[in-house]
């Protein structure tokens, strides 16, 4: 019987053709595609209002330097809450007993759900930055550092964010069970400089909003969509990109090194009568 | 139709004490082979020791009421839930700790599923399909053809269905197509029929035999209607309350239960109902001890079907909630 890595890669060569499968299905279902649109929808469009109005001690449109928050946060949410959600969901349907009940099929299952919702993420950046581009002035699409500077951001950004989304989903006993991280997420949104110069906060909230990826992604964002001059709205008047790679990087790590032994967990937890007890219980909260 | 609880367990009994001298292919590799399994949640115990050998190529229908043990069986065999206790063996590993090769070689069939909705049928059936490849042998190449299971099914002309759209039939021949995928040696069907139209039903039947007999595929399945575990099965097993309380061919254990008959008469108006073995000479005593005062007889023949519903009643109704005390000690 043959065994070991040869299964295990063609398993995540599987979990590949799953991701761009998947990936097919949420792009061709208006149900995903307003999830994943929607936020950002509401938010530019807000911004496009405010655009008369300008970043404390410049002439930049505080609209247009709100975009590249707006598409941070939208990164945060459909990589990672997103991700935690339909881990739970494939839970409460049997998806994720399937994938146990095949070989190495919890490998592909994994590779394909992060790849997909890599995917949905791109989905969620690139298609509101284009009428972005359009609608709001001096952001700068046209030089090769933006696209460089957003892909390492992104890739990395991801890297921190997508083994939490699966930690959580994997914790949350149900959908509803993550709203318990909503509200947290709210906060930690507003603190992180979306809307607002983080600047402008008092020292102790500027600290917790960098505690966490979700400012480091919008950093990076704006360094990469908007002037240069600009930086000096931020902490320390710079870019900082040492320090976003360094806590991106360091929440990559400790996701990666905590999230296997969590899914393991996960996993090994799931049976035919785990599925059925949750499918009860869902149905219970229905009626 | 009302049976006591004095006959069963003596028609049980008989059954349970029969499995033991019963040998047709023992020396037969084992592909199942339990002992004293046992499951414990916190304080109830819902497996208690079960003794349980299904050989290569046998189809075994684990009979039973709701609530008996049938799907905490499986799931263990499955390798899905840790045992409390006992030993098992399945295709000669413990399922606690087999790995991925192992699992190639099993076929899963769950009560219910609801998974993969958007996806089509053809396209999920050839994603499973390629973790089986690696696992071919020249005698045994894995993964089936898609077009040649959706036959075998019924489901080509819903190969390029979204799967959430099938019926619950159709669902239901997709379940046991995705638990064929692999070309499994041990197939579990956990409730299959369930959903299905008689014509299903004579399908899936079909099927079943197709696979045990052309295939080479070992099948354990779960029901509670006696009837499909007669016509599938070669073997039944009957479980109640987390204890085997028989296991012999249909014809065996038919065979058993209808060397008893119940018989029931008035005696000076008061209704009497007993359960013997000789009918004949039961009633010639009764009439040469009370003679006219015997009215309304009637003899009854016990059919396996009779003894298996009377039970699963009693179980059902919660006046048993655990096998009766001298049966248990017949099995175990």
């Amino acid at each position: 019987m043959t065994g070991g890595v040869n299964p295990r890669a063609k398993a995540a060569l599987a979990g590949l053709r799953r991701g761009r499968i998947e990936l097919r299905q949420s792009v061709t279902s208006a149900q995903d595609l307003w999830g994943a649109l929607f936020f950002p929808a509401v938010a530019l469009l807000v911004m496009y209002l405010l655009r008369g109005r300008t970043v404390p001690g410049t002439a930049f449109s505080l609209g247009s330097q709100a975009v590249p928050g707006i598409l941070a946060l939208n990164v945060v949410l459909n990589g990672m809450m997103a991700l935690a959600m339909t881990l739970t969901m494939d839970r409460e349907d049997g998806t994720l007993l399937r994938a146990k009940a095949t070989p190495n099929g919890v490998i592909g299952y994994l590779v394909g759900k992060i790849t997909g919702r890599a995917g949905m993420v791109l989905v969620g950046l690139l298609v509101p930055l284009v009428p972005s581009l359009l609608l709001f002035d001096g952001l700068r699409p046209d030089r090769l550092d933006t696209w460089l500077i957003l892909a390492w951001v992104l890739a990395l950004g991801l890297a921190a964010i997508m083994p939490f989304g699966a930690i959580l989903g994997s914790l949350a006993s149900s959908a509803q069970g993550l709203g318990v991280v909503t509200v947290p997420m709210m906060a930690l949104m507003a603190i992180s400089g979306a809307f607002y110069p983080v600047t402008a906060f008092p020292g102790w909230v500027q600290a917790i909003a960098q505690a966490f990826p979700l400012y480091w992604i919008g950093l990076g964002l704006r360094s990469a969509l908007l002037p240069a001059g600009l930086s000096a709205a931020e902490i320390g008047a710079s870019w900082r990109h040492l320090e976003t790679a360094a806590v991106l990087g360091l929440w990559a790590v400790a996701g990666f090194a905590a999230a296997p032994a969590v899914l393991r967990r996960m996993a090994r937890r799931e049976s035919g009568s785990a599925v059925a007890a949750r499918r009860a219980k869902a149905m219970q909260r229905l009626m | 139709m009302k049976l006591s609880t004095s006959k069963f367990n003596e028609t049980l009994e008989g059954m349970g004490s029969g499995a033991k001298t019963r040998s047709p292919g023992d020396d037969a590799e084992a592909v199942i082979e339990t002992r004293d399994l046992r499951m414990r949640y916190g304080s109830a115990e819902v497996l208690r020791g079960l003794d349980l050998r299904v050989r290569r190529g046998e189809v075994v229908a684990l009979l039973g009421p709701n609530g008996a043990g049938k799907t905490t069986t499986i799931e263990i065999l499955e390798g899905f839930r840790r045992r409390s206790g006992g030993e098992a063996r399945v295709l000669g590993v413990d399922p606690d700790d087999a790995g991925e090769a192992w699992r190639a070689r099993l076929g899963i069939v769950l009560q219910s599923w609801r998974d993969h909705g958007r996806w089509r049928v053809r396209e999920l059936l050839a994603h499973l399909g390629d973790y089986y490849a690696p696992y071919g042998a020249p005698g045994r190449p894995r993964p089936y053809d898609v077009g040649e299971l959706l036959g075998w099914v019924g489901l080509t002309g819903q190969a390029d269905a979204v799967i959430g759209t099938l019926s619950g039939g159709q669902r239901r021949r997709l379940d046991v197509a995705v638990g064929l995928i692999g070309r499994p040696d041990l197939l579990f069907l956990d409730e299959p029929t369930v959903g299905f139209d008689p014509q299903a039903r004579q399908d899936f039947h079909e099927l079943v035999h197709r696979l045990a007999g052309l295939e080479d595929t070992t099948i354990l399945l779960t029901t509670h209607d006696l009837d499909e575990a007669d016509r599938l099965a070669d073997r039944i097993v009957i479980l109640v309350a987390g204890t085997i309380v028989a296991d012999g061919t249909a014809a065996e254990l038919s065979r058993r239960v209808s060397g008893t008959a119940e018989v029931r008469y008035r005696l000076d108006g008061q209704a009497h109902v007993t359960s013997v073995e000789d009918a004949t000479g039961h009633v010639r005593g009764l009439f040469e001890r009370h003679a006219d005062a015997i009215t309304d007889l009637e003899v009854r023949r016990v059919r396996l079907q009779d003894v298996y519903l009377a039970m699963v009643r009693e179980f059902e109704s919660g006046r048993r909630t655990e096998a009766p005390r001298h049966l248990a000690e017949v099995t175990a």
